[in-house]
Order: C-alpha cells, then structure tokens, then sequence
C-alpha cells in the first residue's frame, strides 16, 4: 500500500573492511536494495551489520576493489555529507544546543533552504511525528520516545535518497519499544523511502524487514523475506538467531529421522541422506495423547505464558525438545505425551 | 559520646582553618583597608587614584586578553591532539604541562632569555636584519609569559570535554550535509562552552593574581599584584595595599562565581 516510493536504489559490490592488520571485520559482501525497500541487517554484535551500515552512510570507506552505487551513481568515494542520507542513531545524538525545531531543519538550513520554506518543512515533519506543540523545546525537556521521533524527522526532513537506522529503538524499554515499532513500521511505509535498519532484535526486524539480511561473522549468512529466514533458515545458525528452534541430530531412513522417542517423518526434501541436522519451530508440534503418535516424550518441565503454554519433553530426542502449545493445554511434569509434526514443519539443515 | 556530638567533633579542625587562615585575615584585610587616615577613601582611591585606576584596568584587559587568547589556542591544539594519533603525541601532551612545573619567576626568566636586552630573539633579529627586537619589559612580554602558563591549565581541562563529546552528534551533522566549518560552529564549539568558561574563569582569576612573573620582568608595567606589593613593601600605605587586595580579591571571585553559575560545578573541577 505505498502511495510513492522515494530515495535511491542501494547497491553493494564486493565491499570488505579490514580494520588496521586485524583479521577482516567484513568478507566481500554484495547486497542489492530496491527503491523504497526497508531492508534490515540482523545479527549478534561483532558480525558486520554496523560496518556495512557506515560503509553505505559514507562514514567508513570499503577496502580497494568494493564500489558503492547509489542509482548506478558511483558514491564511493564521496563523504557521508555528500550522500544524502539520514540517519538515525541508537544514542539519537540530537543537537544538544538547539531546539526541537531547529534539530529537525538543520539539515535543510545546512543546505541553504530559505529560512520560510524551512519553517514549512519543519511544520510537516512535526506533525508526521505528532511533536507539533514541541518545537520550541529544549531536546532535554523529552522522553526518550519523543527524542527517538525527533531524530527521525530530522534525518527525513531534507528528503534523503537513503535512510540509515543503527538500533534506533535499542535505548527504549520494552513496553515503549513494541510501540513506537508499530509507529515506524507505518512511517516508514507512508515514506515509501529506501531504508536500511540494522537490530540484532530479530522481532524487530521480521516486523520492519520488507527483506532480513542476516549476519554471521562478518559475512552474510541468508538473504530472504522475514517468512522465508523463520520457515526455511539456511543453516543452523539462522534457524537459532532468528526464533526458537529445535535442532536435532539423526539418522535418516525412508523419509523418517530415527529418534530415540520414535519416528518422525520428513517432508520431499529428505533425498537421500543417511544423517541429518533437523530444526522445527516450537509453536509447529502439537501435544497429543500417547497412543496417538509415533514420537513420545516424558514432560519434564511446564511454564505457562499468557497466550501459550512453553512445555520442555525429554526422551523423546537427544536433547528436550521445546514446545509452545495453546494455553488450554493442562500437562503434569512426568506425564507421558505423544507429538506431532506436520512433515512440511521439519526444515533438514546442512551439515 | 552522641553521634551529632562526634560528628561536630571531627568537623572542628575545618572549622579551625577556615577560621585561622580564611575569615580572620580576609576580616582584617577588610578593617585594614578601612583604617587608613582619611578613612574609608583607600577603597574609592582605587578608582579615583589615576595609578591605581590604570594598574587596576591594565591588569584586567591584560587577564581577559590572556584568557581569550589561551582558550583559542588551547581549544585548537586540543582538537588536533585529541583527534590524531601520532608518534610522539603523549610526549608532545607532557611537554604541554611542563609550565605548570615552574614558579612565576622562572617564567618571567624565561621570557627574559627569550626577549630580554641579551635575548634569543634580539641576538637573531640583529643577526639578521640589524635591529634588535626586545620585547620582554614591555606589556608583549608579560602577555607571552601569561599565556605561557595559562595554555596548560586550559587545554587539559577542553582536552578532556573533547573526549567525552558523542562522536556520533558530528556524525549526525555530518550526515546532515555539514561540512567540517558547519560541524565544528555548529556541534563541537557549542558542546564544549562549559569547559570554555570553567577553564576560562580559572585561567583569569590565574592571570589577575600572577605576581612572579611581572615581578620578574618589572620594568614598565604596573600590574596590580605588583602595586599592592609597592604599596605593601615600598611605601609602608599599608591600608592602601589592604583595599586594593581586596578589590582583586572581589573581581576575581565575583569572575569565579559568575562562571559557576553559567557552567555548573564544573568550574571546581577545572581547577
């Protein structure tokens, strides 16, 4: 439902980044952003997120050989102050000596707007933020939600080809997060602009992502939309960043993994491996009696959630095997319990 | 022993040493100054005696000149030494505080050697074009000597300010579309007006009570430590140097207090 798609395509190419003698912060990463497309980098700390990020700002430079094109314009070797682009940073870093209103024009005085086409711009900015009757605050007069949306309609003011988000919504606390995730979600899509956020909170990015790149190590690790990291990640290391997983180690017969609870069947992918590595998401086993199933576990521990029941089943794998249930569900630890996959739920990682 | 009654105990010996070498000499300056024979004028001759009034004018441009000066110079140095590492940069950094190590008088010595009549500088000036350049009896002497002492106290105190500037606040600007200019006006000078007037202040109340090194170069310049010591030593006008004192005193806690309201308690750690 974008009504306009602003800002430039991204593109990267066989960007890396060796800080100083160091072992490479980045292997040569190629990553193509559409116009309007919000793309989140997502990954533990230390796995190359903020670098790509800065590298695409203009604020760190990719070793030789990496190009950075902004619509097939060459930008690599032009400043961050060149680029065009907003930014958005997990400390906000506002403009401690300045008001509201003038925080969010800077940008747009910088560049030589005339002063009444600023106080114009700024207006309209401040109303998409609902910061209106703010504008003459002083920025330690705010909360931290209001700084967050301050900094943000200061980096979309002077309309940026490109918009930059470093954990923007780290500094908050839950409650207020879930929140003004939901207020940036929709900004960002009546935006329409090209956006690149990085988190290392993977709710945040399947709620924000259009696409997830998922980080490891400095390189990337899967490229999808948010369905596809959760449902079918590339490896074991996406499949345990992204959601709760149950990973199994075991042999493969006839299109069922031989546990030691019993059989489990594998969806078409099986092929003809012998061992397998197999990860299926919690909330897609069901509890059902014993005599109902092929796969039977004992009930080792129960917590019950609100909205679901989180069950930890023993015997039924090598190691327990978790599993969120509806909250109706009533087991005792020790009972015994059959479960269910569907085959199409069993996602085979490579080894 | 009450708990209150031991706690007033050990606050005693402050009490003793704020009363033994604080209230009562500044109480006595203040009677002093008052006793003179035409009673209370030695305060209004500060203003009214033409001496008096230059020294007292000379010795405050002279401090607000030496304390714009060093906190420009401070702040310059500060940001490059802060921002780029090089070889030698920590010796460089300890070099800088080395002033802090001498007393006036060797200062104003040293800017003897460096401007006096057998000076550096004279001995090349002749050398080269004939004329002796001397510099170091005159108002350009004392400046140079002011602000060598000054320039370590301040670029200490502005050099940590920079450290604990948000790097990402420039990196915002920046991305903005500020150039280098627009960064430094607009985010790092505005950042660093604390430290400006913290050190400033106690860069100035410095300047107003230096005495060694305008004793030492004391030809032609009458700086007020100097004329309460004349006043003092010289001309026996003990209530005279009295009222004086305590108007340098004034000026320069009225200097002190001003900035410690406008920066905050800052202006304590600066010193």
């Amino acid at each position: 439902m974008k009504k306009h798609v602003e800002g430039a395509a991204i593109r990267l190419e066989n960007c890396s980044k060796t800080y100083g003698s160091s072992a490479r912060a980045l292997e040569p990463v190629t990553l193509n952003i559409a116009r309007g497309e919000t793309v989140v980098l997502l990954g533990p700390s230390g796995c190359g997120k903020t670098t790509t990020l800065r590298m695409i700002a203009g604020l760190v430079a990719p070793d030789k050989g990496g190009r950075i094109l902004f619509d097939d314009q060459d930008v690599t070797d032009q400043p961050i102050e060149k680029r065009n682009v907003g930014m958005v940073f997990q400390s906000y870093a506002l403009f401690p000596n300045m008001t509201v209103a003038e925080n969010v024009g800077y940008g747009l005085k910088i560049r030589g707007v005339p002063r009444a086409d600023v106080k114009i711009r700024v207006n309209e900015m401040l109303a998409m933020a609902g910061l209106e009757t703010f504008a003459n605050r002083s920025i330690d007069q705010l909360s931290g939600g209001q700084r967050q949306r301050v900094a943000l309609a200061r980096a979309v003011a002077a309309r940026p080809r490109v918009l930059l988000l470093d954990e923007p919504l780290t500094a908050l606390d839950a409650a207020l997060r879930e929140r003004l995730r939901t207020d940036l979600d929709r900004l960002l899509r009546s935006l329409g602009i090209t956006a690149i956020y990085v988190t290392h909170d993977q709710q945040e990015a399947m709620a924000l992502g259009d696409r997830i790149v998922v980080m490891s190590n400095g390189s990337i690790a899967q490229i999808g939309r948010p369905n596809e990291i959760y449902f079918q990640p590339a490896n074991r290391f996406v499949a345990e960043f992204v959601g709760a997983a149950n990973i199994v180690e075991a042999s493969l017969k006839d299109g069922f993994l031989e546990l030691p609870g019993g059989r489990v069947q594998v969806g078409s992918e099986a092929s003809s491996r012998r061992e397998a590595i197999a990860m299926v998401r919690p909330e897609a086993i069901s509890v059902v009696p014993p005599e109902q199933s092929s796969w039977i576990g004992r009930v080792e521990s129960t917590s019950f959630l609100g909205d679901r029941v989180r069950i930890s089943v023993g015997e039924a794998a090598s190691t327990p095997i978790i599993i969120d249930a509806p909250n109706s569900l009533s087991v005792e630890i020790g009972d015994r319990v059959g479960l269910v996959i569907p085959p199409s739920s069993v996602r085979l990682l490579p080894a | 022993m009450s708990r209150t009654s031991f706690v007033g105990l050990c606050l005693l010996p402050l009490l003793i040493t704020v009363g033994l070498f604080f209230v009562l000499p500044v109480f006595q300056l203040l009677i002093v100054g008052a006793n003179s024979p035409s009673g209370l004028s030695a305060y209004s001759a500060i203003v009214t005696e033409p001496r008096y009034r230059q020294s007292l004018i000379a010795t405050l441009v002279l401090s607000v000149a030496t304390t714009l000066v060093t906190v420009a110079v401070a702040t310059i140095a500060g940001l490059f030494l802060q921002r780029n590492v090089f070889p030698g940069r920590a010796i460089l950094i300890s070099i800088l505080t080395l002033p802090l190590a001498f007393p006036g008088v060797v200062v104003g010595f040293m800017i003897i050697i460096l401007g006096g009549r057998q000076g550096i500088v004279g001995d090349l000036s002749r050398a080269m074009t004939g004329q002796k350049v001397i510099f170091a009896y005159s108002i350009a002497g004392l400046f140079l000597g002011y602000l060598y002492f000054s320039i370590p106290r301040v670029i200490l105190t502005i050099m940590a300010s920079i450290e604990k500037l948000d790097p990402q606040l420039e990196e915002a600007a920046r991305s903005l579309g500020a150039g280098t200019w627009a960064v430094h006006r607009d985010v790092v000078l505005p950042a660093l007006v604390p430290a400006f007037i913290a050190s400033g202040a106690i860069c100035f109340a410095t300047a107003m009570g230096a005495f060694g090194t305008a004793f030492t170069l004391a030809a032609r310049i009458d700086v007020l430590a100097m004329v309460i010591y004349t006043e003092f030593t010289l001309n026996a006008n003990i209530a005279m140097a009295a009222s004086l004192s305590v108007g340098l005193g004034l000026i320069t806690w009225i200097a002190l207090a001003l900035a410690r309201s406008l920066a905050g308690s800052s202006v304590a750690a600066a010193g």
